[in-house]
């Protein structure tokens, strides 16, 4: 039989991404197919008891080898873990005092979060969503900086060019394409920029996704593409979102490698998450990644979580908390003894309690500034539209004023 | 243009491609991609031979997949690119919106101006060709309603040159609306001089003043005194028939191009109504919540002692776009501008 990426009808060349394929998956003795298709069951590398699982039963295999990340790795993962949930906890919290307006919390998908930041180097770029505020900060942008919009100050507080971090994206999978832009104008330049493109399991019924996989594909850039399957959509299970047998499985539609990890198992997350930005950079070519885990809390706290989802099912997961087993993992490996974890949980305690201080103090914005960043230019119609605010703004200073010098006599 | 012999005739076509080469050799980081854009030179040949010249790095074709051409080129714009991105068709360009309204329009703002999306999305625009359906749309309030959009259209040989560089230079994203039916349009226009032209208004940009550009400075395009006829893009040529029209009648029409709708020249609209103290607002789109409705909206706030007579618009009726062999009755001609000059009360 003719083989069509070898061999094509006249006029039906393919991508050259389809030849790479072909030759990564001869070098693995598998076939295209088998390497383009997840493995036959999700990359878990710890039980929920923390504990290592044997080789032969990680669910990996010729063409789906993922290394266990170095010691050090492995524990500045776990101090992300503790400091993200943290902050998930702290931001709750505040939300339910209404110190802020609101707040996705990523509780329950801190693994996924830590991964998405500690696979990427310096050079890298990250493309988060709404619910990636632990994923930004452990990228390094300062926490204050991330939560200036949930407290409503401005839309983004944070320069995604100085952290190479791009403004969380609420639209869903919009973002995708970002990515794919940022990767293909490295990749023109000639640099080996890898770009992680993050969104949910919801998000991949969007055109966007499709569109950014496709593009991706085309333009053979490396874009790492990791879905978070939390298994809702605010309401809406995944059984609504897609018949697919896997998310990672709509990989080979586009002929590029998906796989499947345990989202909620921090070592293997960041083991599948370093080898694919590994290859994607290695062979300018995006790959898709889909971790499964679970949202412990409501969407938001607009969200009541109980009409759609029972306690039952909520308590199975708890049980797979990915913080639990990194520490029982490093904790039997001899890396966590107590005064490490007593420096790990005093440093998450100080970004919690700077976060408090924070969210008490009252923002001070200038209400002008929202006419000022429009254009590089403002308008004429905007200037005058300023001036009214400027105006309108004064005056009710002066009343303020003259209230309070009433008041005083 | 009948003694201009000495200069060279120049279509609005060429004078579009001639701008973007021009870009793209002055700088690097100016890329052009879309649908059909590469091999074939776009399907109005646009972009003809720039891939040749270029490279498949600089000029290229993408899928088929409009949200993905302007998504992508975010992250272009994101990553130090200056993007010129084609929409094959006005209606077309729809898929595309989200990325347009969403993110092109809002992410300066969204980040207090840290990053800035220059941005040029192409649009072949409005009807008169014959076209069907989806490829006839005058589409400009859309995205004139939509703050962080600036929203040029050229109408004459020069200004698509002109007002094209200007596009790719500035640090605002600009939704570039071609008036497909002027592509084939000529003029006595040297695209030499015209880039000495451009190349001269830049440097002269250095230093304390600005440069004056042709976006927001709407221009006279004929001088009159008895009633100003506002249009911008595909519109102007018709307007400038009615005005010699009426001018044999004895009414002395002075026209004004607005050449960009965002940026706005408000004061150039002022000046020409206060002066002939009548106005009639001229555009394809349907009339009803238009760039038009706008137009007239600005001369009632600031010209309202100086009117004679009422405001008057002579816009395409408030339809989806006809079939090709109905859109002549749609689209304003010059006997619908010459019905309208006749209702502005000059018995008064």
């Amino acid at each position: 039989m003719d083989d069509p990426i070898t061999n094509p009808e006249p006029g039906h060349q393919k991508a050259e991404q389809a030849s790479r394929i072909l030759e990564a998956s001869s070098s693995f003795g598998i076939s295209p197919e088998q390497y383009m298709l997840p493995a036959q069951q999700q990359i878990r590398m710890l039980d929920p008891e923390g504990t290592l699982i044997p080789e032969e039963e990680q669910g990996t295999g010729p063409g789906h080898e993922y290394p266990i990340p170095e010691d050090d790795v492995l524990l500045k993962a776990y101090a992300a873990l503790v400091a993200g949930r943290r902050i998930n906890d702290q931001n709750y919290a505040l939300v339910r005092q209404g110190r802020m307006a609101v707040y996705p919390s990523s509780h329950g998908q801190e693994a996924c979060q830590v991964g998405a930041a500690l696979c990427l180097g310096e050079g890298d770029w990250m493309f988060p969503t709404y619910r990636d505020s632990v994923a930004v900060i452990s990228r390094g942008v300062d926490p204050l900086d991330v939560m200036v919009s949930f407290r409503g100050d401005w839309h983004c507080g944070y320069d995604p060019k100085a952290y190479r971090v791009g403004a969380m994206s609420t639209p869903l999978t919009t973002q995708l394409l970002h990515a794919v832009g940022v990767a293909h104008a490295a990749k023109l330049r000639g640099e080996d920029t890898v770009v992680l493109a993050m969104c949910g399991d919801g998000a991949t019924s969007e055109g966007d996704f499709h569109e950014a996989l496709n593009f991706a594909a085309v333009f053979e850039v490396p874009v790492v593409f990791f879905v978070q399957n939390n298994g809702y959509a605010i309401s809406v299970p995944l059984s609504h979102q897609s018949a697919a047998p896997s998310l990672a499985h709509k990989a080979i539609g586009y002929g590029m490698a998906g796989e499947q990890v345990d989202g909620n198992d921090m070592v293997a997350v960041l083991a599948t998450l370093r080898r694919a930005v590994h290859l994607a950079r290695e062979n300018s070519m995006p790959l898709l990644l889909e971790a499964i885990t679970y949202r412990m809390q409501a969407h938001t706290n607009a969200d009541d979580e109980t009409r759609y989802r029972d306690r039952e099912e909520v308590e199975q997961w708890k049980r797979k908390d990915p913080l639990l087993r990194m520490q029982k993992f490093l904790a039997a490996k001899g890396l966590l003894d107590e005064a490490a974890e007593a420096e790990i949980s005093e440093a998450a305690e100080k970004v919690a309690a700077s976060l408090r201080q924070a969210m008490s103090t009252e923002p001070d914005e200038d209400p002008l500034e929202i006419f000022d960043h429009i254009y590089t230019e403002p308008t004429a119609q905007l200037s005058a539209q300023r001036g009214q605010l400027a105006d309108e703004l004064a005056r009710a200073h002066g009343n303020a004023q003259a209230g309070a010098e009433e008041a005083t006599r | 243009m009948s003694t201009a012999t000495a200069t060279k005739t120049t279509t609005f076509a060429s004078a579009l491609n001639t701008a973007m080469s021009d870009a793209m050799e002055a700088d690097d980081s100016v890329v052009v991609f879309g649908e059909d854009v590469g091999t074939l030179g776009g399907v109005f040949r646009i972009t003809d031979g720039l891939t040749k010249r270029f490279g498949e790095n600089r000029c290229f074709d993408t899928p088929l997949a409009e949200s993905g051409i302007a998504g992508t080129a975010v992250g272009m714009a994101i990553n130090g690119m200056r993007p010129v991105i084609e929409m094959q068709f006005d209606a077309f360009a729809y898929p595309a919106l989200e990325q347009i309204f969403s993110h092109i329009a809002k992410m300066a703002n969204r980040t207090r101006g840290r990053v800035r999306l220059p941005i040029v999305i192409r649009i072949p625009y409005g009807g008169g060709v014959g076209g069907v359906e989806h490829h006839c749309d005058s589409s400009e309030a859309y995205y004139a309603h939509t703050a962080g959009l600036k929203v040029f259209t050229p109408a004459t040989v020069a200004d698509a040159y002109l007002m094209l560089r200007e596009a790719i230079d500035t640090e605002d994203p600009v939704v570039f609306f071609e008036p497909k039916k002027l592509y084939w349009s000529k003029a006595g226009e040297d695209l030499t001089a015209l880039r000495q032209q451009y190349e001269s208004s830049m440097d002269s940009a250095e230093g304390d003043s600005p440069r004056v550009g042709a976006a927001g400075n709407a221009t006279v395009v004929r001088a009159g005194t008895d009633v100003s006829i506002i249009s911008y893009g595909p519109s102007v040529p018709t307007v400038l028939k009615a005005a010699e029209a009426a001018a044999e009648d004895g009414i002395s029409a002075e026209v004004l191009d607005l050449r960009s709708v965002v940026p706005f020249d408000e004061e150039a609209l002022v000046r020409t109504v206060q002066k002939t103290g009548r106005a009639v607002v001229v555009a394809e789109a349907q009339g009803f919540v238009s760039v038009a409705s706008e137009i007239v909206a600005r001369i009632q706030e600031r010209c309202f002692h100086s009117l004679a007579s009422p405001v008057l618009r002579v816009t395409g009726f408030d339809i989806p776009y006809p079939a090709p062999k109905l859109e002549e009755h749609h689209l304003p001609d010059v006997d619908r501008i010459l019905d309208a000059l006749d209702e502005l009360q000059w018995e008064d």
